[in-house]
Formats: structure tokens, C-alpha cells, sequence
């Protein structure tokens, strides 16, 4: 049993909900009680989406449970197959049907259906939303991509399927469009796109092309290895975000499609993060502290961009993707940093009190962390929210993607001369404490709440800060912390906000290292001398 | 509709006008569970904590219903059941045990701790009153802890909060047996609500007047012969029932939504204390007045329009007759997860025969009603508002009216407002679907 308050994943019937979701012609029956049909409101309230997801639950009650809850499935079935005429059909048990052992798949061939039925066990007592999402996009494909066989003969082009888009996923939408476009530009044909938009008859086809791309490996990573095995498809695995990576997604294309990079792409000047962050304006952004976190595919990615190509210094990197734990593990280590392979929110929270960034980048989760902390953050990951689905074009993947990151990465951070001048000149009314920094009207650290639709809901709820999150900071400074005179302390309020916090914190370990107490003015600047910026 | 009932002499039936027929269809529900009522029930009560004992769907269910947006640590959480509790590899009883302990110790100012039932718990029978009073045994009197079902297979949306409501009556004091006639006003109100309500019942003389759920665990109302109790939210049936076994008398009235709901609502209190007419009449004008006036702006927006309400939270007979009768809009079908007659029927006696009720949920066909009826507003949950919308529809998603505080003459402006919106917003925007 396990203390739970907010969660980074759904229950894998979510995941096996969200492939359902992206497919054309699917139909899914969920052996589930009424309550659970509350995952609707994430395709319709937080995707936007136009239609209900095309799932139909049993919602069995108590009194059905003495009774016959099979005999339900079999309804619900059967009515599903006739209303909605899927070209397959996906069955499955959440969480309260797993106990009691009804078997939809069993039943479900008992039916008789006119549809290919593609049973799937999701142990939701052991496995995640990701897990039930790649578990799911497998089931279908081996289902469907199993009796074709090797295609015969190649096709003149190179071709190749984008794998692993999703409902539901961070920006899937826009990222699909900026790889298709990148991948005809170095005239490879794109074959399928999924699951995100294709059809069983389209899974059908997938293996008809030569390779795979593994777009979102926590989705797309099983049933990709399956394909290689079965129809050896190679499967190119870079993912295309930041510049960097962008380049050496175009490279590891072009090797295994067996083809020359056109000049303009390898000139790229569809990207402008690289000069922007060359451009002396970003000079104030070198070695920000910038803590990460994410699924792993995300905050592998993100890692990289804010090391090598913003000049930030990465001074956390976790995710809550235990499956992916060993690549982030080894991207940690790269940048020096203890791996954080989490799915408790608190103990990320703590994990990033503990860093001192100066950015986060996170999940929704950590942002909300980040807001009481007073700290900027962008999202670069799910678990998603309305939010994270723009009504612009706004991907993260290839070069568009990286002008996006650029832009909701820095933004967030004052601006260059903006940090001088609050420096030099503390004492101008406007730059009081609460005054955020002038081109942002809401992300100033005392900034209300930025509302939106979800807030209705969330009306009952005041937002009173959460009181244990600020005894942890203040404690860090209580325990056994040399005391400040008053001087030092006025001293120190000179110092803006945004970084104030930060040299408290340096000031107050220089003076316990070198067992100094109380902090004076001196101790102060020793301590800014010692660590420096 | 104004007298007082007594459990023995209650009549099941006799409020909804003989001959009505309730369409009933068994399909799939589109409604949420009993544990949602803890979004609001953990607000007002600020000294509890609802432990919810269950999988991770319960889980992830409160995070999506209630946002990620909750800015403070919530007095809410799941104690996930894994598969080594299944397995029989842990004892379960004592991995609750840890839970709680551990939970108590990062929460110091918990003064009661509830244990809110889920479908997994109930499946695999985890006797969790059992569990409580063991651990009340060993947590209290620093903290009390109490268990309730808040599960799918049992309860829908509001229900959840019934069931807590009932499970707390046997731990509400006993009133003295001279003790003076009292009231208590049952199910969840927002704070400004109550507090109008008690200017209303101090001008009326009507007292001591106590709410249920308190707004602190410690403060209970005492209960007893003496105690009247009124219902200002429709879905608390079965605390009603543990409260009349415990002697108390049930006012029953039309609930509080609109100027005439809210007027017939203090009426019934005001007949059942004795308050002279004259002296009502003197205490409510002023309200009827002012809701009467602020209704009236919204009228013309809503007059003749046809609405179609979804089963969401019990609240649609009461929302359907302030919409016929104060809005002059036709009511094409009131969906509501469970009809509760004897506490519904006032409601229901003051409806034209052709409305169409139903109980229960077949979703689709529901959705295809919606296509033949072609209503000019539908209310219903969130999994459904914007597929219509989609459709060119206008919707009001339901649950806004359990979080938005609507009770009572202030109010009634709100209500109007709320559900003219989607209306208004439509006329506003020359782009959309
Ligand atoms: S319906 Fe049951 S399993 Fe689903 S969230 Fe509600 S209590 Fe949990
Ligand atoms: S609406 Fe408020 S709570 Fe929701 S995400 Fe925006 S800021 Fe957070």
C-alpha cells in the first residue's frame, strides 16, 4: 500500500484509453464501474477533443456483483460492435474488474463478433498509463501487422512509419507534423503515422515500410523492437528536440534510409535558438541552475538542449518513467547530477528545494512546486493539462520545436539588462519584492493564479499556500543556522528576490562550514566571494 | 409540503404526483463516483482528512476531477492498494496501519481521519469500519477515524457525501432530553450561504440553528428528540434516515434554489417554529424582492428555451423546477442518477405532467434523445459538454453547481446567471461551431 496524493500516470486502462483515442475505427470495452468514466473528461475537457473517446465501460454495480457482471460485458459488447461498427474491437478490465475475474477477452469470443477482437490485460495493481498505452499499441499492431508478412519486394523510395504519438502526449499533435516535414525533406516517404490518426487497416501496413521511427519510446519502444524482430525494420531512436538532436535525427534518417542530407537542411536556417542564444542579449542566461524533470524521453532532451545549447547548468535531472530509469541514469551522469527516479511528487519537490535552481523545467506537477517556491518554470512533459494543448502550432520536436523551447524556456527568466537594473537600483518604488519582471503579466513570483477553464472546478479549493512546503524551506533554514544581525539582514534584502534566496542559503552554509556565528555584513560577502555568482 | 415528518408516519410516495412515469434504462452510467464529493467535503470540513482506500484509477479520478490545480497539499489521499497487499505477501491491515501512522505524523492538526471506501476495497471486502475503530483505539482522542463507502459500485457523485454525513451521525452528541427545539440544516453549503441563513433564521427567532457537515469535526450538532433537521441539498437521503433513528424530525420543503424554492424552504422551517406570518412575511421580503429582481434580468435570456439536464448530481428535479417555474423555460427531460421520491417529490408535484423524468443512465440512447429532442440547452458532466458543443449545442457542464454557492434569495441571481451563460456567450461569439 502506497501514500499517493497527485500521480505523474493514470492507471494502464488510460494508457489503453489513449491509444484507442488516437485511433481511427477502434472500439474499446472497459469492464469498469461508473466512477472510472471520469477519463473521459481528459480527451473532451483537457484535449479538446470533439467526440467522446470511443470507449463503452460496463459500469457494473454492487448489486450486479452477486449476479451475473459477465453477462454485462457481453451486452455491453455486443450493443458497442452494432452502434459504433469498428474495424476492431479492444477489451479489457480496469482495476475493480480485474478482481473479479470475469475475463472479457474470453467473452468476448464467445460473441461471436463480426470484428477482429484484441483482448488486453492490463494488471493495474502492478503497471502504469505509459506501460497500458505501449502494451496496447503493441497488442493492436501484432494484431494487425502479424499476418503480413515481409513485403516482398522494396519500394524505389525509402520509407518509414513515425511511431508512438498519442492522445494525450505533450504536443504530439505539432510534433508530428514538424518530423513528417523533416523526414520528406530528405525524401523518405512516410508510410504510417502511429497510433496517433491511423486505422487497424493502416497498422496493417506498417510493415510495408523499411524502417521505424520510435518517436515516443515509452509508447512506441515495444512494439518497434517487435517489428525488427518479426520484419527486421531498423528503428532510428534519436528524438528529435533541441538542435543537437534534431541534427543527429536528420543523420541517423539519412544512414539507415540510405540517403545524401540536402544542403539547405544541413545549413538549417529554420531554426533561430542557436543564434538567439549566441546573440549577447542571452549572455545573462550562462550557468543557470536549472533542475529537470519529466517522462524520460522529455527530460533526457530537455537536459541536453539547457546544456549545450543554452549554456544553463543542469543542476537536477529525474523522471517518473521507471522503465526508462537506466538512460536517465546515464544522462545524470553526463551532467554530474544524482539521478531522481521518482513518481512520488514530494519527493521531487523536496529533491528541487534541495538544488536551488534558478529554472525548472517540468510536468504540470512541478510547476505548481515551482509557483510556491517562487521559482520560473516551463513544462516540458506530461502529465498534461489543458494548458498543454495550445490552440497555436507549437511543437518541441525539430526546428520549430527548438524557436518554441527557446522562447518558453527564457521567457520565464527576467531579461538580461532587466536583472542589471534591479540590481543597481533597489531602491526604486516599482522594484519592490512583488513586482515580477515587466514583459510577463502573470509570471511575477506573486503573481495571482493565471485562470482558466479547469479553476471552476477547482473553486472550492482556496489556494492557501501549503503550509508544510514552506515550514520545509524555513526549516532548512532553522535547523542549527547561525542567526543573522540585523545589518547583514538588511544587507541582504538589497539583494533582488530572484536570487536572494540563493544567497541566503550560500551565506548561511559558508558560515556553518566555517563556524560563523552570527552573519554579518562581512560574512556576507565572504560567502559571495567564495561561491561566486 | 410543510409539515413536520416523523419517521413513523413518512409516506414514501405521496409528494410525486401519482402517475408519473420514470423512464428507466439500463446502459452505461456516464457519472462520476461517491469519492468525488471529497472536493468539496475536505474544504468544509477543515479538520478532516479523507484517506481513500483504493487503486490507482481512485487516484488518478481525484486528481482529474479536482485538477492538478489544488495550489495546497490537499486534506485528501490514496492509500493505493499493490499487488503484494493482493498477493497476500503483506497484510493488509497493517500496511494501513503504516499509511495512517505516517500520515498522521506529517498532518499533526488532523482531528479526524476518514477512511473512504473504494470499489477495490469493497470487491476484496477490506472491512474498513473494522480498521477504524481499530484505529481509533489507537490514534484517538488526538484523532478520531471513521470509515465510509465513497465507492462506483455503490454510490454516484453526491452520494459520497451522504454516505459520510450518515456515518457521522452516530458520532454526533446526544442532546439533552429539555434541551430547547433546535435545527439542523443538512448537507454541504458554501460559508456565505450559511451565514445569509443565519441572519434569515436570527430575524425569524428560529434557533439554535446548527449546519451539517460542521465546518470543524469537534463542533458536531448534538441530535436528539428535540432536533428538527431540513434537507438543503436533495442527495443526503440516508443521512436523513440515521437522523430521524435517532429521534430528530425531518422538515420537509422544496430545496432552497430560487426565490420561490428558497421561500417555501424557510416557510417550512418558519410553520414548523411557529413564526407568525406577519413576521415572515416582514424577515423575507427583502430577499424574495431582490432575488425576484435579479432573476429577472436573466429571464428573457432563458424564457421559452428547451433544456435537457444529464444525471450528474441529484440536484436536476430541484434545477428543473427553478427553471420551469422562475425561468419559463420547457423542461424535455430531467436525467438524475437516483430518484429519491421521498425527498424529490415536492419538487416533482410542482412540474407540468409532460415532463420526462429518468433514473439511471443508458448514456447513448440518453445522447440520442438529445438528437431528437434538439434542445436548446443541455445541461450535463464534462465527459459529454464539448462533443455537443461540437455539435453546434449549447451546454452548462453540471457539476459547477455543487461548487458554486446558489442557495438562498442571494443566490438565486447566480443560478440564473450561471445557466444563462452558455446561452448569452453563443449570441456573443459571430465565430464557433
Ligand atoms: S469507480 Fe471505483 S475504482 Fe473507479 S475511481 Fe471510483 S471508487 Fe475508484
Ligand atoms: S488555472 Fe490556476 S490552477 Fe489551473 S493551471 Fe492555471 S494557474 Fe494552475
Amino acid at each position: 500500500m502506497e501514500l499517493t496524493v497527485w500521480t505523474y500516470e493514470g492507471p494502464p486502462h488510460v494508457g489503453a484509453m489513449r491509444v484507442a483515442n488516437s485511433m481511427r475505427d477502434v472500439h474499446f470495452v472497459l469492464h469498469a464501474p461508473q466512477g472510472d468514466t471520469y477519463a473521459d473528461l481528459l480527451f473532451t475537457m483537457i484535449e479538446r477533443n470533439k467526440k467522446r473517446p470511443p470507449v463503452t465501460y460496463t459500469t457494473f454495480q454492487a448489486r450486479d456483483l452477486s449476479g451475473d457482471t459477465a453477462e454485462i460485458f457481453k451486452t455491453a459488447a455486443r450493443d458497442a460492435v452494432a452502434r459504433f461498427k469498428p474495424q476492431a474491437l479492444l477489451v479489457g478490465a480496469s482495476c475493480t474488474a480485474e478482481l473479479i475475474q470475469d475475463d472479457p477477452g474470453g467473452l468476448a469470443k464467445t460473441l461471436g463478433l463480426n470484428v477482429p477482437v484484441v483482448p488486453l490485460e492490463m494488471p493495474s495493481y502492478q503497471k502504469k498509463e505509459n506501460w497500458g498505452a505501449a502494451e496496447t499499441f503493441y497488442r493492436l499492431v501484432r494484431a494487425f501487422a502479424g499476418g503480413a508478412g515481409k513485403p516482398e519486394t522494396a519500394p524505389e523510395q525509402a520509407s518509414c512509419n513515425i511511431l508512438g504519438p498519442t492522445s494525450l502526449g505533450f504536443r504530439n499533435r505539432d510534433d508530428i507534423v514538424e518530423v513528417v516535414r523533416l523526414v520528406e525533406s530528405l525524401g523518405v516517404r512516410v508510410n504510417t503515422v502511429a497510433p496517433l490518426g491511423a486505422s487497424p487497416a493502416d497498422l496493417a501496413r506498417i510493415p510495408q515500410a523499411h524502417f521505424n521511427i520510435v518517436l515516443y519510446p515509452e509508447i512506441a519502444d515495444t512494439s518497434a523492437r517487435w517489428l525488427k524482430r518479426q520484419f527486421g525494420q531498423e528503428m532510428v531512436t534519436t528524438i528529435p528536440i533541441g538542435v543537437g538532436a534534431t541534427r543527429d535525427f536528420v543523420a541517423e534518417v539519412a544512414k539507415v534510409a540510405g540517403v545524401e542530407v540536402p544542403q539547405e537542411l544541413l545549413e538549417s536556417g529554420a531554426e533561430r535558438l542557436s543564434w538567439y542564444s549566441a546573440s549577447i542579449d542571452s549572455n545573462y542566461l550562462t550557468g543557470k541552475r536549472v533542475f529537470v524533470f519529466g517522462d524520460a524521453t522529455h527530460a533526457i532532451s530537455a537536459a541536453r538542449i539547457a546544456s549545450e545549447e543554452l549554456g544553463f547548468k543542469v543542476c537536477g535531472l529525474g523522471t517518473y518513467s521507471r522503465e526508462f530509469a537506466r538512460d536517465v541514469r546515464e544522462a545524470a551522469a553526463k551532467y554530474g547530477v544524482e539521478p531522481l527516479i521518482s513518481d512520488n511528487h514530494l519527493d521531487v519537490e523536496d529533491a528541487i528545494i534541495a538544488a536551488q535552481p534558478e529554472l525548472v523545467l517540468g510536468t504540470q506537477m512541478e510547476r505548481h512546486a515551482a509557483k510556491r517556491l517562487r521559482l520560473p518554470c516551463a513544462v516540458i512533459s506530461s502529465p498534461v493539462h489543458v494548458q498543454d494543448f495550445p490552440a497555436r502550432y507549437s511543437p518541441q520536436m525539430g526546428h520549430e520545436g527548438a524557436n518554441v523551447i527557446f522562447d518558453s524556456w527564457v521567457h520565464p527568466l527576467m531579461m538580461g539588462l532587466e536583472e542589471h537594473l534591479l540590481q543597481m537600483f533597489r531602491g526604486d518604488f516599482e522594484f519592490h519584492d512583488d513586482a515580477g519582471s515587466s514583459h510577463l503579466s502573470h509570471g511575477g513570483p506573486a503573481a495571482g493564479h493565471q485562470p482558466d477553464a479547469r479553476d471552476e472546478q477547482a473553486a472550492v479549493a482556496a489556494e492557501t499556500p501549503a503550509p508544510d512546503v514552506a515550514a520545509a524551506t524555513s526549516t532548512a533554514a532553522n535547523d542549527d543556522q547561525p542567526s543573522w544581525t540585523s545589518d547583514a539582514e538588511r544587507e541582504l534584502r538589497k539583494i533582488p528576490f530572484f536570487v536572494r534566496g540563493k544567497a541566503r542559503r550560500n551565506t548561511e552554509t559558508y558560515a556553518t562550514e566555517n563556524g560563523l556565528n552570527p552573519i554579518t555584513i562581512e560574512t556576507l560577502y565572504d560567502a559571495k566571494a567564495h561561491f561566486g555568482r | 409540503m410543510t409539515t413536520v415528518f416523523d419517521a413513523s408516519t413518512a409516506c414514501t410516495d405521496t409528494a410525486a404526483k401519482p402517475g408519473r412515469d420514470v423512464l428507466k434504462q439500463r446502459g452505461q452510467h456516464e457519472v462520476f463516483c461517491g469519492l468525488t464529493s471529497i472536493m468539496w467535503l475536505h474544504r468544509k470540513m477543515q479538520d478532516a482528512f479523507f484517506l481513500i482506500v483504493g487503486s490507482r484509477t481512485c487516484a488518478h479520478l481525484m486528481q482529474s476531477a479536482a485538477g492538478v490545480m489544488i495550489f495546497a497539499e490537499p486534506r485528501f489521499a490514496t492509500a493505493i492498494i499493490d499487488e503484494r497487499d493482493l498477493a497476500g505477501m503483506a497484510d493488509m491491515n497493517d500496511e494501513l496501519d503504516k499509511v495512517v501512522t505516517r500520515l498522521l505524523a506529517r498532518r499533526p492538526e488532523i482531528k479526524l481521519l476518514v477512511l473512504v471506501g473504494s470499489c477495490p476495497s469493497e470487491v476484496i471486502k477490506l472491512d474498513l469500519p473494522r480498521a477504524a475503530s481499530r484505529l481509533n483505539g489507537e490514534h484517538s482522542p488526538q484523532c478520531r477515524v471513521m470509515a465510509y463507502s465513497g465507492s462506483g459500485i455503490e454510490t454516484t457523485f453526491t452520494q459520497g457525501e451522504d454516505n459520510f454525513l450518515a456515518a457521522l451521525v452516530p458520532e454526533m452528541p446526544a442532546e439533552a432530553a429539555d434541551a430547547p427545539v433546535s435545527l439542523v440544516v443538512v448537507g454541504a453549503l458554501g460559508d456565505v450561504v450559511e451565514d445569509q441563513m443565519m441572519r434569515v433564521f436570527d430575524g425569524l427567532g428560529v434557533g439554535p440553528v446548527r449546519f451539517l457537515p460542521s465546518r470543524s469535526s469537534t463542533t458536531l450538532p448534538p441530535i436528539g428528540p428535540n432536533t428538527r433537521f431540513i434537507l438543503a441539498q436533495p442527495w443526503v437521503g440516508a443521512c436523513a434516515q440515521a437522523l430521524e433513528r435517532r429521534g430528530a424530525k425531518r422538515i420537509s420543503a422544496p430545496f432552497p434554489l430560487g426565490e420561490e424554492g428558497s421561500t417555501a424552504w424557510y416557510r417550512a422551517i418558519a410553520d414548523s417554529f411557529g413564526v407568525p406570518e406577519a413576521k415572515f412575511d416582514a424577515i423575507t421580503a427583502p430577499g424574495r424582492e431582490r432575488a425576484r429582481r435579479a432573476v429577472a434580468r436573466y429571464k428573457p435570456v432563458l424564457e421559452g428555451k428547451s433544456v435537457f439536464l444529464f444525471p450528474d448530481s441529484q440536484l436536476e428535479p430541484s434545477l428543473a423546477r427553478f427553471l420551469s417555474r422562475e425561468m419559463d423555460t420547457s423542461i424535455i427531460e430531467i436525467g438524475t442518477p437516483y430518484l429519491n421520491r421521498d425527498v424529490v417529490g415536492p419538487e416533482l408535484a410542482m412540474m407540468p405532467d409532460t415532463v420526462r423524468v429518468s433514473e439511471g443512465q443508458d448514456v447513448e440512447r440518453q445522447i440520442d434523445r438529445v438528437h431528437t429532442d434538439n434542445p436548446d440547452l443541455i445541461i450535463c458532466g464534462m465527459g459529454l459538454g464539448n462533443p455537443f458543443e461540437a455539435e453546434g449545442r449549447s451546454t452548462k457542464w453540471s457539476i459547477e453547481f455543487v461548487f458554486t454557492p446558489l442557495q438562498g434569495y442571494e443566490q438565486a441571481g447566480d443560478l440564473a446567471e450561471l445557466i444563462a451563460r452558455p446561452l448569452m456567450r453563443r449570441e456573443l461569439l459571430k465565430v464557433g461551431s
